[in-house]
């Protein structure tokens, strides 16, 4: 395949994950001509030779990385980066989870209700119809069941999964706690449709569906090429050209050599931490600290979701891993005030080790193995949580400056690090999960608090959106306020980040984005 | 509790190796070293698991379909444990007794190596046959029963169970 650039194009996507490839496939459809460019590989079949590769532990990675390419730094806490992200067409969700939960209304409005934080240029009832239409574009099973969950104006595109065995039994103690709970919003198939199978339970979700009914941004990738679009891999691009007031277009790297692709609109869409580090790489005399970065905000308020969770054991059958997703969630929390933190709960299904990770991990064999993978896999049951992280300054990523990649260009430096709200809300969230496994007998052995948390994947914040240019990267329709045939799409964009999983709130935003967009372009050739 | 051509097709399913439709219980290839794995089978799994030897033929025979460098290996493998086999014990792997094949096994390290492709008789030992053995079992219906899950992790058993 050539990765030659084509000539100017209307619009060049930078990233093939869920953000670029929704708004690559809405203006191909358009009529627009888009060319979408992708770091990483197109990885191609084989899914079940990477579910193996998941469940053993003598096999490679499921979704290799290049260590030079994807080198980074970090300062503070430790953010493990490279192992939070995927790079390929389709991008980070070849490996997520499919959790998809719109945010809440509180989200949006967090400086007006409780005076911490900012508040979004957007209220949900404007995101409400992209929401809606981002549910179907990634096949979100659900039910309308959250008590004061956010108002919705039609079903779940597909029929809920039922709550599972240890659901029900997590769902005694909740009560007996007055924690309400509701149907996990799904982005998987409960059902056959037109593009995928329904789900299989081959139980490996993350990082991988054999099946294909899990989304992934590769189905819409397809559709995007269908359209008209052409998807480039492996072409990694490293700096944004512009002539003083507009972006001309991108200089990409390949296995074979360098191109610049010309452009009227460039999306950028590499995800949460390339977002901010290709407009700080692309600065020049004219802009000192990076494109589109007037406002100094480039980089910034760099959050993330914490994990939090309790575990522990019964003594009946809890039926762990029949699949790989969860079922239940709640927000009994989510609103509370003291700390003003979002906490979503989540009812794990995959609690304690698999039988196969056991027997391999062993050593033994014959009627031991069995006998000790039989007591191992026993009656695990646990609770985990999303913590909601505010934005603040100092968390951000930068160029570092004495480390380069693979092409030579400054790694991300990613200086993170926890504040005392956090750590609050991880032991509120501690403090109910372990209520919750009391209330049904259960013997806590574990838990996974405000010293050993960790981040969930969710890069958010380094591109936020605003009214205000000095204090913004982008504005509510995440284009830039500084060069006005830039947007940017993804979770960098989010002014917070409340305790949702964010890639259905990136799918609403990118379908806004692209309705925008289409609208510009046509505007622009009459 | 009795092995079956479905848990193989199922742990082949998942393994990838999606030739199935030519995998038809009557087309015997005898260069594959069948015999062997199975002997090793009996050894690793459980007491109560039977009809091992349909299991691993199955099994086998998926994997090596189009994967010349996986038949060699494999090969590889058991000719050597079988050099050491006739060496130490007088006879074949298939030859033995079970607690024979067992001692033999841990006499060449397999118990404590690192599962390893290329890597020494051990870990080869460990790679394509103790690990492959027990990944095929345990995430099969039936190895799954063993243990006390319907649908382990692998095997795509449907959505019925988990909320059962
Ligand atoms: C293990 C795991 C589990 C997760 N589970 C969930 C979940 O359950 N629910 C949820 O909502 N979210 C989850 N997430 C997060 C989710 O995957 C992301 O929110 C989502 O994929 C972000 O979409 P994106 O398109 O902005 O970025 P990505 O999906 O990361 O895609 C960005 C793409 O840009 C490409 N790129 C980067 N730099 C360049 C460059 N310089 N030039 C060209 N291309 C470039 C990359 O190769 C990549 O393909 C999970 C993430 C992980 C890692
Ligand atoms: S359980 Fe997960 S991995 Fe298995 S088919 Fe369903 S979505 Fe895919």
């Amino acid at each position: 395949m050539s990765r030659e650039a084509s000539g100017r194009v209307d619009l060049l996507v930078i990233g093939a994950g869920p953000a670029g490839s929704l708004v690559a496939r809405d203006i191909a459809v358009a009529g627009h001509d888009v060319v979408v460019l992708d770091a990483g590989p197109r990885f191609e079949n084989g899914r079940t030779d990477r579910m193996e590769a998941h469940l053993r532990p003598d096999r490679g990675p499921v979704w290799p990385r290049d260590p030079e390419r994807d080198a980074y730094t970090t300062d503070g806490r430790h953010y493990p980066l490279a192992a939070s992200r995927v790079k390929g067409v389709g991008g980070s969700t070849l490996a997520w989870h499919g959790m998809a939960p719109r945010l809440r209304r509180r989200d949006f409005e967090l400086n007006s209700r409780h005076g911490v934080g900012v508040d979004w240029p957007l209220s949900y009832v404007d995101l409400r119809p992209w929401y809606a239409r981002a549910e179907r574009a990634l096949g979100v099973a659900g039910a309308a069941d959250a008590p004061e969950g956010p108002p919705r104006e039609e079903p779940y595109p597909m029929p809920p999964f039922p709550p599972s065995a240890s659901d029900r039994i997590l769902a005694e103690g909740a009560e007996q706690v007055g924690v309400a709970t509701y149907t996990a919003p799904n982005a998987r198939n409960s059902k056959e449709s037109e593009d995928a199978p329904a789900c299989a339970g081959y139980g490996t979700c993350r990082p991988v569906c054999p099946s294909g009914a899990k989304y992934t941004a590769e189905r819409t990738v397809t559709e995007a090429e269908a359209a008209g679009a052409r998807v480039v891999d492996r072409a990694a691009v490293r700096r944004l050209h512009h002539n003083g007031d507009q972006l001309t277009g991108a200089r990409y790297t390949t296995p074979t050599g360098e191109h610049v692709q010309e452009a009227r609109h460039v999306v950028l869409a590499a995800g949460g931490v390339e977002n901010a580090r290709l407009l700080l790489l692309s600065r020049s005399d004219v802009f000192p600290d990076g494109l589109a970065n007037s406002s100094g905000a480039v980089g910034r308020y760099f959050t993330d979701h914490l994990f939090a969770g309790v575990g522990g054991q019964v003594d009946k059958k809890t039926r762990q891993h029949h699949v790989g997703f969860h079922t239940t969630e709640s927000s009994a929390l989510y609103d509370e005030v003291d700390p003003v933190v979002g906490i979503k709960l989540e009812f794990l299904n995959n609690a304690g080790p698999t039988p196969v990770g056991v027997a391999l991990s062993d050593g033994s064999w014959g009627d031991e193995l069995r006998d000790r993978v039989a007591a191992a896999y026993g009656g695990h049951l646990a609770v985990g949580a999303l913590i909601e992280q505010l934005p603040d300054p100092d968390n951000r990523v930068r160029l570092d400056p004495e480390q380069t990649d693979d092409n030579g260009d400054p790694v991300p430096r990613v200086e993170w690090s926890l504040d005392d709200r956090t750590r609050r809300g991880i032991e509120r969230a501690n403090d109910v999960q372990r209520a919750i496994l009391e209330a049904v007998g259960a013997e806590v052995t574990w838990t996974v608090d405000s010293e050993t948390t960790g981040p969930a994947a969710h890069q958010m914040g380094t591109t936020r959106m605003g009214t205000d240019p000095t204090e913004s990267v982008v504005d509510p329709d995440c284009r830039s306020h500084d060069m006005r045939n830039l947007w940017v799409a993804g979770s960098s964009v989010f002014p917070t980040g409340g305790a949702m999983n964010p890639t259905l709130t990136i799918a609403a935003l990118s379908l806004r984005l692209g309705d925008h967009l289409a609208g510009v372009l046509a505007e622009e050739k009459r | 509790m009795k092995l079956t051509r479905r848990d193989a097709m199922a742990a082949l399913a998942g393994g990838g190796s999606v030739a199935l439709a030519g995998c038809g219980g009557n087309e015997h290839d005898p260069s594959l070293p069948i015999d062997d794995v199975a002997a090793v089978a009996e050894a690793v799994y459980p007491s109560e698991v039977t009809g091992y030897q349909e299991f691993v033929e199955t099994y086998i025979r998926g994997r090596s379909r189009g994967a010349t460098g996986y038949r060699q290996a494999l090969d590889q493998v058991a000719a050597d444990l079988n050099a050491i086999a006739r060496e130490w014990f007088n006879g074949p792997l298939p030859a033995l007794s079970r607690a024979d094949r067992d001692t033999l096994l841990r006499e060449v390290g397999a118990d404590t190596a690192e599962p390893r492709p290329d890597g020494t008789l051990a870990e080869r030992t460990r790679y394509y046959l103790v690990n492959d053995l027990l990944y095929a079992l345990y995430t099969s219906p039936t190895g799954g029963e063993l243990v006390g899950i319907q649908n382990p992790p692998g095997h795509p058993g449907g959505t019925a169970s988990y909320h059962r």
